[in-house]
């Protein structure tokens, strides 16, 4: 049987979603969906095709209304209500499975809309960055590698860079919670243990919920992992653990 | 990167954007200048007509220049921008309605010809105030920027974006034009406002008063680019492109998207209906056809002519165009439109950037080989630790 941690309680919890369903036309994206992430947790979710894993991350993040059940964050604030951008706002930073960088802006650029700070529009219209940002900016490029292409059009980069600059993104962003949709996807080996290492650095001081189809990746993590299945938990975990769980292997793992 | 001061940012950093504003503010003296100095057969006399000509010009340069404002930099279509450019002319058409006072056909004291005609007895309440000049300016600004206000909100807030906004501001100012050409409206339905007299006392036959219309035509264009100029470099402007992008990635880091369309677009509205006011008393007449959804359709055609999302190529495009419309019209009038058409065909197919992008892309090619040079480099690297 598969062993679903004990429910922690809310407020020790970065994200907690409780009997979650969301259903398009009758088909059940997720179905009746309970996980729990611990504050300063890394956790590694996978799944199948159409497990309801980025359905998940579009309900954290307020793209998608779930039909009933509760999402709470940070111990207690019910995001259902909440649209996209009150929720960045309040700490949840995501990265899409496809990379999506602003193509017509520069490296810099795309890292300093990233910035947390105000998102006033008036304020917009006269910002000046000030030095310790500026700084900031430097040192988010030198972690996600990307200081020689600084001034390159993003979409001037590869999918790799592409993927590291939405990731740097993150970083300026300074969420509480990282919502990180397949970051090693169309990533060569070295790249992938490179992106792994990389988010481990972040999961010392953020909560981090990875999804990815990447096994060796997920292994690389050394984290939590939780397999959805058919919108719903199927099994949590360590990777050992979840691996040789039967069912696990005849949704999953075994095909 | 942008360094340096507001300044450098405003003028330096687009040559073409300088150009235009030198040319702009030379104009505004250097015409009433001539015009005044030179005999009518020297070679530099500008004659009035001339003035006319370039002053209306002038007027649909800062109309492109709103619409690029929102086309160009944050990818909103309105193909119903004619509107406000047709309500600030309304404003000030009613501003030159009251100015002529007694000194209509009817004579009557307050009440414009009209009205008398209607058989109406007493101003309607929307008519007052605008026999304050600066009560009318306000209005020019604030019209539009009202419409535009309430428009966008409920568009942008429920999400309507690409060619469903596109259409819905077509269907607006169609509806306006429906709703101007009525009579009882109260202004002046199929005929609109005309005969008009003065403007601040100056007689609007006079030359001189062409004179300064057309210089102020020059300073609003230069101005407009300005505050355009401001909004685009700033990081309010890079979150609009940002919104053009990837409207959804912004959204996930944290802006609230339908603000930023909703200030920009209220801000173009209002540059729009300056653009109106200062047409108006330049061509003497203000009915409902400048809300007819074609006039918006062709203001597109000259922003994407000129070249989108480059402001002074959008004014460019705007003077051409309207040159060749004054041109072919008086040359070969059944063919205009079928050359509008082609051109705007012509432009999409062979131009996608519009003259000014096609040009600066030639530019670009020689003035930033090295980052170009560094991208290549970098992806060559990528590449050759992928087949490692």
């Amino acid at each position: 049987m598969a062993t679903v941690h004990a429910r922690p309680e809310v407020h020790d919890t970065i994200l907690y979603l409780d009997g979650v369903t969301v259903s398009f036309d009758g088909f059940k994206a997720l179905n009746n969906l309970s996980f729990y992430v611990l504050a300063g947790e890394l956790r590694a979710i996978i799944g199948p095709n159409g497990a309801g894993k980025t359905t998940m991350m579009d309900v954290v993040t307020g793209k998608t209304r779930p039909s009933t059940g509760s999402v709470l964050f940070n111990g207690g604030v019910d995001l259902t209500r909440l649209d996209e951008a009150r929720i960045a706002n309040l700490g949840i930073g995501r990265k899409f499975q496809k990379p999506t960088v602003f193509e017509s802006h520069t490296v810099w650029d795309n890292l300093e809309l990233a910035l947390a700070g105000s998102r006033n529009v008036f304020n917009a219209l006269f910002f000046r960055l000030r030095p310790p940002q500026r700084q900031r900016i430097e040192q988010v490029l030198e972690t996600v590698s990307l200081a020689v292409a600084r001034d390159t059009l993003a979409g001037a980069l590869s999918h790799g860079q592409k993927q590291w600059l939405e990731i740097g993104m993150l970083l300026m962003q300074d969420p509480e919670l990282l919502l990180v949709d397949e970051p090693a996807a169309g990533m060569t080996d070295a790249e992938t243990e490179q992106t792994a290492e990389l988010l481990k650095g972040i999961a010392k001081t953020h909560s981090v919920v990875v999804v990815e189809h990447d096994m060796v990746f997920v292994k690389a993590l050394e984290s939590r992992v939780t397999v959805l299945h058919e919108g719903s938990v199927l099994a949590e975990g360590s990777m050992e653990h979840v691996q040789n769980d039967p069912r696990v292997i005849e949704v999953y793992l075994g095909r | 990167m942008t360094v340096g001061g507001p300044l450098t940012r405003l003028l330096l950093g687009s040559p073409g954007g300088l150009v235009l504003v030198v040319v702009t503010l030379a104009a505004a003296v250097l015409v009433p200048v001539l015009h005044l100095t030179q005999p009518p057969g020297s070679p530099f006399f500008v004659p009035t007509w001339l003035v006319s000509l370039l002053g209306k010009y002038l007027c649909y340069a800062l109309l492109a220049l709103a619409v690029d404002l929102i086309w160009g930099f944050c990818g909103i279509l309105s193909l119903g921008h004619g509107a406000f450019f047709a309500l600030g002319g309304y404003a000030m058409g009613m501003h030159l309605m009251r100015q002529v006072g007694d000194r209509g056909v009817y004579g009557h004291p307050v009440l414009p010809d009209f009205m008398v005609f209607l058989n109406w007895n007493e101003l309607p309440w929307y008519w007052l105030g605008f026999d304050s000049f600066p009560f009318a300016m306000l209005m020019v600004l604030l019209v539009p920027g009202a419409l535009a206000f309430v428009f966008g909100f409920l568009a942008f807030r429920s999400r309507v974006s690409g060619v469903y906004f596109s259409i819905i501001s077509q269907a607006m100012t169609f509806a306006l034009m429906l709703a101007f050409f009525r009579s009882d409206m109260g202004f002046g339905g199929n005929n609109g406002l005309t005969d008009f007299k003065e403007l601040l006392g100056f007689d609007l036959q006079a030359v001189e008063t062409r004179l300064g219309l057309f210089s102020a035509s020059c300073v609003a264009l230069a101005l407009g680019y300005l505050v355009s100029r401001f909004i685009v470099t700033s990081r309010l402007g890079k979150v609009l492109v940002a919104v053009r992008d990837a409207e959804s990635r912004t959204r996930f880091i944290g802006y609230r998207v339908e603000y930023y369309k909703l200030f920009v677009f209220v801000v173009s509205a209002m540059m729009a209906g300056v653009a109106g006011a200062l047409y108006v008393p330049q061509v003497g007449i203000i009915n409902p056809s400048e809300f007819a959804p074609a006039f918006s359709i062709e203001v597109v055609v000259w922003v994407a002519v000129g070249g989108r999302g480059t402001l002074y190529g959008a004014a460019l495009g705007a003077g051409l165009v309207n040159y060749g419309k004054t041109y072919l019209t008086a040359a070969m009038p059944e063919v205009w439109l079928f050359a509008l058409g082609a051109l705007f065909i012509l432009v999409t197919l062979f131009l996608p950037k519009g003259i000014v992008g096609t040009l600066g892309g030639m530019g670009d090619r020689f003035r930033r080989p090295a980052a170009e040079r560094r991208a290549i480099a970098l992806r060559a690297a990528e590449g050759q630790r992928a087949a490692e």
